[in-house]
Order: C-alpha cells, then sequence, then structure tokens
C-alpha cells in the first residue's frame, strides 16, 4: 500500500528482496555442518548446512518454510557469514542477537550485518523477534554440535 | 437475523473498549480463549474481599462460605452438562489436565500391551501427546482416523479404525483448527459397539451448544473454563461414575484422602479423590457467574449469531481470489472458527498486520501439528467467534485483509511468492 508507513517500517523493501531470493536455498550435500531449529511458537522449521573450505564457510545454504522475517534473516545471514571463519561466524552471531534482543543500536552492527539493520522495525513486535534469530541460533546450535563431536 | 443483543451483551465486556496499536479491539480469537463479563470479574472481587478461605478444612464461617461456593459452582456445571450427579464432576487446571488424568488414572491402570488407542488426525496436542507418553510407557498401539482433505471425518473410515482391539476412543467433538463440527454421537456409538470406552474434548463444543452427556453416553468429557466466558485455571473433566470409583488417583496429597497412617492411605469419596491439595478455589467460584451468563443469552442464540458472523467472514475471505478458507464448505458441519491462508504469505505475517488493525486473530499450527502436515500446510489464520462479536468485527476482518493484500500486492502480479 502506497504510503503504509507503519507496515514498511516493518517489512522493509530489502527484507521482501531477501524473502524472494532463492541464491541460498536449499541443501548441501555433503555438508560439514548441518543444523535443524523449529520455532515452537509457529512451527517453522529450518535447516542449514554448511561447507567449509580451510576452516572457513564456504557455502550456507537454508531450506524449510517461514515468514517473511525469518526467510530474510537467514537469506541475510547466509550472504553475511560466507568466507567468514568460525570465531567470525560466532562474534557475527553475538553482535546480531545483541541488537535483536537487547535493542543495541543499528549503527553498533559491524560492517559485515549492515543489511541486518533493515531488521530494526521488527524489535517493536517482540513476538516476531524469535523470527528473525532462528536462522543465527540454528547456527550456533549447529557449531557447537560439529565442534562436539570434533572434540569427542 | 440473529437474535442477540449485541450492544446490550458488549457492555458487559470491559476488555472490548480498549484499543490495540490505536484501534478498536476486533477480539476473535475466542477458539484460544474468550473474555470474561464483569459477572465473572465482580465474582472473582467478591470471593477474595468477603469470602475467602481454604475449602473442606475449617468449620468457621469463611471456609463453610468457599465450600459451599465452590459446590454451588460444581453443582452448575453438572447441570450445564446435563450430569446427573455434581460428583462426576472433577475440577482440574485445563482441558489438558483432564485429559492426563484419564491417562494416568484410568488408562495406565486399564490398559495392557497390545490394547489399541484410536484417535483422529485433527486431535488438540493435548488429546494426542498424553497418549503417545503412555503408548511409549505401555506398549499401547495408537491408531488414527485419517482426516479427508475438506476437513471433516468420513464415518466409515472410523468404523474400519475402531476394532475390538481398541480400548479406548478419544476425539474432539469440534475441531479448533477447523471448525469441523464432527458427528459426536454417532462416533461415540461406533465406539461403543466394540467396546472401547470413549473420550470426547468438548473444548471447542461445550462454550457454544448444548452439551448434554447423558445423551451422548461417552465416558469421559473434557473441556476448560476459560474458552466459555469463565476464568483460566480451572477445567473440567466428567466422568462415567463407576470408572471414577474404579480408576486409581491421579495426584496424591492433602484433601483426597480418606485416611492415612504412615505406611499408606485410602482415598477420599469423589470428586474429591481427583483434586489433591488446595484447589482452584476462587476461579471454580467464578466459573459459576459464566455459566449463568451463557445460560441466560442462549446457547442456541449464540450458536445461531456465531453462524451467521462466520458465515459473514467466509463470503468476505473467499472474494478474494488469494483467499482460501480451509475447513467444511457446508456451514452446517462448520462452528464459528474460520481458518484461512493467504496466497504466498505466511500466517505469522498475516497475524502481525491483523494485529495493527486490531484484529486478534491466532496464526500458526493450533497445537495441531500432525493435522497441519496432513493438509501440508505450516499453519493457519484463525478467526474465531463468540457471542460478543458483531458486524463491526466482521469488517475490522475486511479492513485488515485488504491492508494485507494491498502491502504485498497480492492478486497482482508483483505479489510475494
Amino acid at each position: 500500500m502506497e504510503g503504509d508507513a507503519e507496515l514498511q517500517d516493518l517489512y522493509r523493501e530489502v527484507l521482501l528482496d531477501y524473502f524472494r531470493s532463492t541464491t541460498r536455498k536449499g541443501k548441501l550435500d555433503p555438508a560439514d555442518v548441518r543444523a535443524h531449529g523449529i520455532n515452537p511458537v509457529c512451527g517453522d522449521e529450518i535447516e542449514i548446512t554448511v561447507q567449509r573450505d580451510g576452516g572457513k564457510v564456504a557455502k550456507l545454504r537454508y531450506a524449510g518454510h517461514g515468514c517473511v522475517i525469518s526467510q530474510a534473516s537467514a537469506a541475510m545471514m547466509g550472504e553475511a557469514l560466507e568466507g567468514k571463519s568460525e570465531a567470525d561466524v560466532r562474534a557475527l552471531v553475538k553482535a546480531f542477537k545483541t541488537m535483536m534482543l537487547e535493542n543495541a543500536p543499528v549503527s553498533s552492527l559491524p560492517p559485515e550485518l549492515e543489511a541486518l539493520s533493515a531488521l530494526e522495525g521488527v524489535r517493536k513486535f517482540p513476538l516476531r523477534v524469535k523470527c528473525a534469530t532462528l536462522a543465527w541460533n540454528t547456527i550456533a546450535q549447529g557449531l557447537d554440535a560439529a565442534a562436539a563431536v570434533k572434540g569427542a | 437475523m440473529s437474535r442477540l443483543d449485541t450492544t446490550k451483551i458488549r457492555a458487559d465486556f470491559p476488555i472490548l473498549k480498549r484499543l490495540v496499536r490505536g484501534k478498536p479491539l476486533a477480539y476473535l480469537d475466542n477458539a484460544a480463549t474468550t473474555q470474561k463479563p464483569r459477572q465473572v470479574i465482580e465474582a472473582l472481587v467478591d470471593f477474595y474481599e468477603r469470602h475467602n478461605a481454604n475449602v473442606h478444612r475449617g468449620v468457621h464461617t469463611l471456609s463453610e462460605e468457599a465450600t459451599n461456593m465452590v459446590e454451588a459452582s460444581r453443582a452448575k456445571t453438572a447441570k450445564f452438562i446435563g450430569a446427573a450427579k455434581p460428583e462426576t464432576v472433577i475440577f482440574t487446571r485445563n482441558a489438558t489436565e483432564s485429559i492426563n488424568l484419564v491417562a494416568h488414572g484410568w488408562a495406565r491402570k486399564f490398559l495392557r500391551a497390545g490394547d489399541e488407542i484410536v484417535l483422529t488426525e485433527m486431535e488438540h496436542h493435548s488429546n494426542m501427546v498424553p497418549w503417545q507418553m503412555l503408548a511409549k510407557e505401555k506398549g499401547v498401539v495408537l491408531k488414527f482416523v485419517p482426516v479427508e482433505p475438506d476437513g471433516t471425518l468420513d464415518l466409515d473410515k472410523v468404523r474400519a479404525t475402531v476394532a475390538p482391539k481398541t480400548k479406548l476412543f478419544a476425539f474432539t467433538a469440534v475441531s479448533n483448527a477447523l471448525g469441523t463440527v464432527n458427528p459426536v454421537e454417532a462416533m461415540i456409538k461406533i465406539g461403543k459397539s466394540v467396546g472401547a470406552t470413549v473420550l470426547v474434548d468438548a473444548c471447542q463444543w461445550a462454550p457454544h451448544r448444548t452439551l448434554d452427556v447423558s445423551k451422548w453416553g461417552a465416558d469421559f468429557v473434557v473441556f476448560s473454563a476459560h474458552k466459555m466466558l469463565g476464568p483460566t485455571g480451572i477445567g473440567v473433566l466428567w466422568g462415567r461414575e463407576d470408572l471414577l470409583h474404579a480408576m486409581d488417583p491421579f495426584l496424591g496429597g492433602g484433601d483426597m484422602i480418606s485416611r492415612v497412617t504412615l505406611e499408606g492411605a485410602t482415598w477420599n469419596e469423589l470428586p474429591y479423590k481427583f483434586e489433591a491439595g488446595t484447589p482452584n478455589i476462587a476461579d471454580a467460584v467464578a466459573f459459576g457467574p459464566a455459566l449463568d451468563y451463557l445460560s441466560a443469552v442462549g446457547l442456541d442464540a449464540i450458536r445461531e449469531h456465531e453462524d451467521e458472523l462466520a458465515a459473514k467472514a467466509v463470503a468476505l475471505l473467499e472474494a478474494s481470489p488469494s483467499v482460501f478458507v480451509l475447513g467444511p464448505k457446508d456451514p452446517a458441519l462448520r462452528s464459528g472458527v474460520v481458518s484461512f491462508n493467504i496466497s504466498g504469505l505466511h500466517p505469522h505475517d498475516v497475524g502481525t498486520i491483523f494485529d495493527l488493525e486490531g484484529v486478534a486473530v491466532r496464526v500458526g499450527h493450533h497445537c495441531c501439528q500432525p493435522l497441519m502436515h496432513k493438509l501440508q500446510c505450516g499453519g493457519t489464520a484463525r478467526a474465531s467467534f463468540y457471542l460478543y462479536n458483531d458486524q463491526s468485527d466482521v469488517e475490522a476482518l475486511g479492513r485488515a485483509l485488504k491492508r494485507t493484500l494491498d502491502f504485498f500486492k497480492i492478486g497482482a502480479k508483483a505479489g510475494v511468492h
């Protein structure tokens, strides 16, 4: 709707673009990291697969169904994390969650996460914050699980 | 035309005056929980201000008053559902607890490995998970009556699933997710014909339709007070008296015993055998005025009113080619629940935009993940009507729908896919 400022703040154009994007949709096989996340509130599921190359995230794909917020967040996450080391990934997950959950200003986001500032408007809808963080929690769990297997 | 004076009814519900995100509240989430009339709210305040005491214990005046008030509510509940004896009405926390009580007290005692429990695919998680837990523990086999694509049950398939090995047939009277009204009496008869014990989840029936447990002939019926104008924290289990006597208590503790020694205990009489510990006294008391309210307005008039609003909502939604309404097409098979999806849009996004218009709908799986899986949708948006809803709520629904379609340019070429 033209001029529906309230909705435009939540569903920014860039989010709709990422939501529609299929660049990183799908599953990698084989995968070095495979993680499955569920949002019990809505039943949405996401599967994230990662292929590594020399300790860095070479490719990241996400599969599943979800709302605009969760799918756009996953797409932006994939873009931001490819090429990053595990330590970088963990730091970026932390930075993003701090912005979403603790209301840290978007200006404090690292440059790699600049696009994620589009999710700022979601913070006014506390029930939707979980949609935005689903992919990020899932990748963190996947890294933990992969590390545990390696360490065992 | 509806016989209800909604202006007068709405004046009894203080919450309907509030604004949500700057818009008048259009509360269409009644299948989840209903709002409370001032008569119920005042009963809670009156109890705590004038009568508060523990029940079945003291000989002092307040304890006697509190006890009598709880028992008056129990008697009222019994009358409301056609139960001959108030002691066959057990107060629990909610319908979920009522089902768990039957699983622990009855099924655990009487079912053996290899016995079968039949459920339907449209059950709420509350009538599925307790049986899954029991099946795992006891080696009991679960079978499911399939749901048809239009959200109904086929009685031939009920007959084909319920068999001599079926010891329990547990099903919902009305689907909370789709609004399907099941052929309850025919289903009870099928269960009874093989000697099964029959449990009916009446959570979505009792608030809207006359419930007569003696006419139904089931063995257990469960429902929740908060879905019928009553407070949260009160569920009901009605059980056939001989079964309630034969089964074991659920929780042990005070109030449910007759005599306790260091070695053991004997159980109290019905219904107290199943009401261990200090019960939810105030909410049980305040359930009474909720039942009075429903009786005064009349369930037939309420149902007629809801059917009318639901039909308008269905027509409004189906006028848009991008909206798909789930559940039975025949209005006679549908309660005041309208579950729908918008092409290309996730229900969560729909719910958020509706909220911006002050329209409260439930979105998601409705605690029916297996049903959603069967219908191949991750979830739906659900509008559910009650006696205080009126034309203005249907109009608000229409405005919210238009805003959603306009914003996402649905119907136009550039829609979200």
